[in-house]
């Protein structure tokens, strides 16, 4: 089993309804994962990769991972063609996921990923 | 150099050492945000500064507001009206326009969803010291939204609740004797608006709806500050400012179609951000017949309410009447609404809308501002 990296993972604007109505959740999840990513096959419980093997964790694996592990329900709310769905706004670290190389971004141990439906009604 | 991470491998080290990104208009501090409009990469002061001031150019290239204007805020607590109600506060005192702000929202009456963003509303009266006048369905109309949907079920709802909520929004206004609403629509809100317009055929709404100021069928102007604004910015705004808002899909809303153009909207800005503007663009090109027609069209009172109709009874009093007689469809569909009248006259029992009075002389016509 891969060593894991553990990362604070808050929803925000209506996403939270879809993880049992919890904003803020602190996961773990393994260091070293399969190196392609894993859209149709379940991470439930996923032990990642042997050290030296597969690709670091990312954004895009914890994204499927949430989905997988967290996620209660309506998954294609959350997630759609292997990222999140269109309309769902990303922080790395309280920074927009589009200057941080979005799923690219390899995490690091305490980051702060935050996830906002900017779908819900204004 | 010795990592203190043995497992990562050399896109780490650089993601490690790498310098921050600079923002592309001070160059002095780390970039948080890239705009979808511009792609530029921004700083957090910077993207406050920059998202206010546009929306103070878009006020002031419109023309929208006078000094001693009553404006209300169309407040939802939802993210559009939160923000809104937090940027003219701050535009107002910024730049001494000369408002009377006030919060106007409206109480459709619908359990766990309505009741808890009221809350929300209330919260910002305090944050924002604004007064905050709430009016209800149930007290306008005598019907919640929750037993409009326990008569009529969830189909047509939103066409009562649309209605109702329009003419609730006018009255309320009225009541607080202000001469402009300004509601929360965003760029994303109009263009999607264009897109259903176009899928419907709806030729002269298409360019109605990308107007920033329309008087509609009252004297009371309704314009929207955030018509350039991008969601993605508003609701970064909001999260980068800490505002206090409610995000809940109404309960009632299962607007399918609406839906459906709000996810092609999405994909179209995921591939082109601009996008968004480019459809709002294309919705203007349909904007100057419309205000032709608009100008030709006779007003009327509605006979009952004295609301402003253009047919004998005004929309909220033909729905009003179809669910007091338990004949709701009667405004929903032209076949029920013969089958209403071929019933006989309203009972003289019926609930009615109180009367709408005109609470000020007639306003000086509004200026259909074509953006530049
Ligand atoms: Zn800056
Ligand atoms: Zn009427």
């Amino acid at each position: 089993m891969s060593a894991q990296i553990s990362v604070k993972v808050e929803f925000g604007g209506g996403l939270e309804l879809l993880f049992d109505n919890q904003r803020s959740h602190r996961v773990s999840v393994p260091v070293r994962v399969a190196a392609t990513p894993a859209e149709k096959k379940s991470l439930k419980d996923d032990t990642g990769a042997a050290e030296g093997e597969g690709r670091q964790a990312d954004v895009a694996y914890l994204i499927l991972w949430l989905r997988d592990n967290l996620l209660k329900e309506r998954a294609e709310l959350f997630v759609e063609n292997g990222t999140v769905r269109p309309g769902i706004l990303v922080l790395v670290n309280d920074t927009d996921w589009e200057l941080e190389g979005e799923g690219d971004y390899q995490l690091k141990d305490g980051d702060e990923i935050v996830f906002i439906s900017t779908l819900h009604g204004g | 150099m010795t990592s203190p991470h043995p497992h990562l491998g050399i896109r780490d080290l650089l993601q490690t050492i790498m310098p921050p990104r600079l923002c592309a208009l001070c160059h002095d501090a780390r970039a948080i945000l890239k705009r979808p409009k511009t792609g530029q990469q921004i700083c957090k002061e910077c993207f406050f500064w920059v998202f206010e001031t546009e929306v103070h150019n878009t006020i002031t290239e419109a023309k929208l507001f006078k000094p001693g204007d009553r404006v209300a805020i169309g407040a939802s607590g939802g993210k559009d009206s939160t923000v809104l109600a937090h940027v003219m506060k701050t535009l107002n005192d910024r730049y001494e326009y000369g408002l009377e702000l006030f919060l106007l929202s409206i109480d459709e009456g619908i359990t766990g969803y309505r009741d808890d963003s009221l809350e929300t509303v209330k919260r910002n009266q305090q944050q924002y010291d604004m007064p905050l006048k709430i009016l209800s369905y149930d007290e306008l109309y005598g019907w919640t939204m929750d037993a409009i949907v326990s008569q009529i079920g969830k189909k047509n709802n939103c066409t009562f609740c649309g209605v109702f909520r329009r003419q609730a929004l006018d009255r309320g206004a009225a009541s607080l004797h202000v001469d402009h609403i300004v509601t929360g629509h965003n760029a994303d809100d109009i263009a999607e608006t264009v897109l259903m317009n176009i899928m419907r055929g709806d030729i002269a709404r298409l360019g109605r709806c990308t107007l920033i100021c329309t008087q509609g069928e009252d004297t009371i102007k309704r314009s929207k500050p955030f018509k350039y604004a991008y969601e993605k910015e508003i609701v970064m705004y909001a999260y980068f400012k800490k505002l206090d808002y409610f995000s809940t899909e109404c309960i009632y809303s299962p607007d399918a179609y609406r839906g459906h153009a709000r996810a092609f909207l999405k994909d179209l800005e995921a591939a082109r951000p601009s996008a968004i503007i480019d459809i709002i663009h294309s919705g203007e090109m349909f904007e100057v017949k419309e205000e032709v027609k608009a100008t030709q069209k006779s007003q009327k009172t509605c006979k009952r309410c004295g609301y402003m109709s253009s047919n004998e009874l005004c929309k909220a009093c033909t729905l009003l009447e179809g669910l007091e007689r338990g004949m709701a469809a009667a405004a929903v569909t032209e076949r029920a609404r013969k089958k209403l009248d071929a019933e006989g006259p309203a009972p003289e029992s019926l609930r009615t809308i109180p009367f709408f009075q005109q609470s000020r002389g007639p306003h000086p016509s509004v200026a259909l501002e074509r953006p530049t």
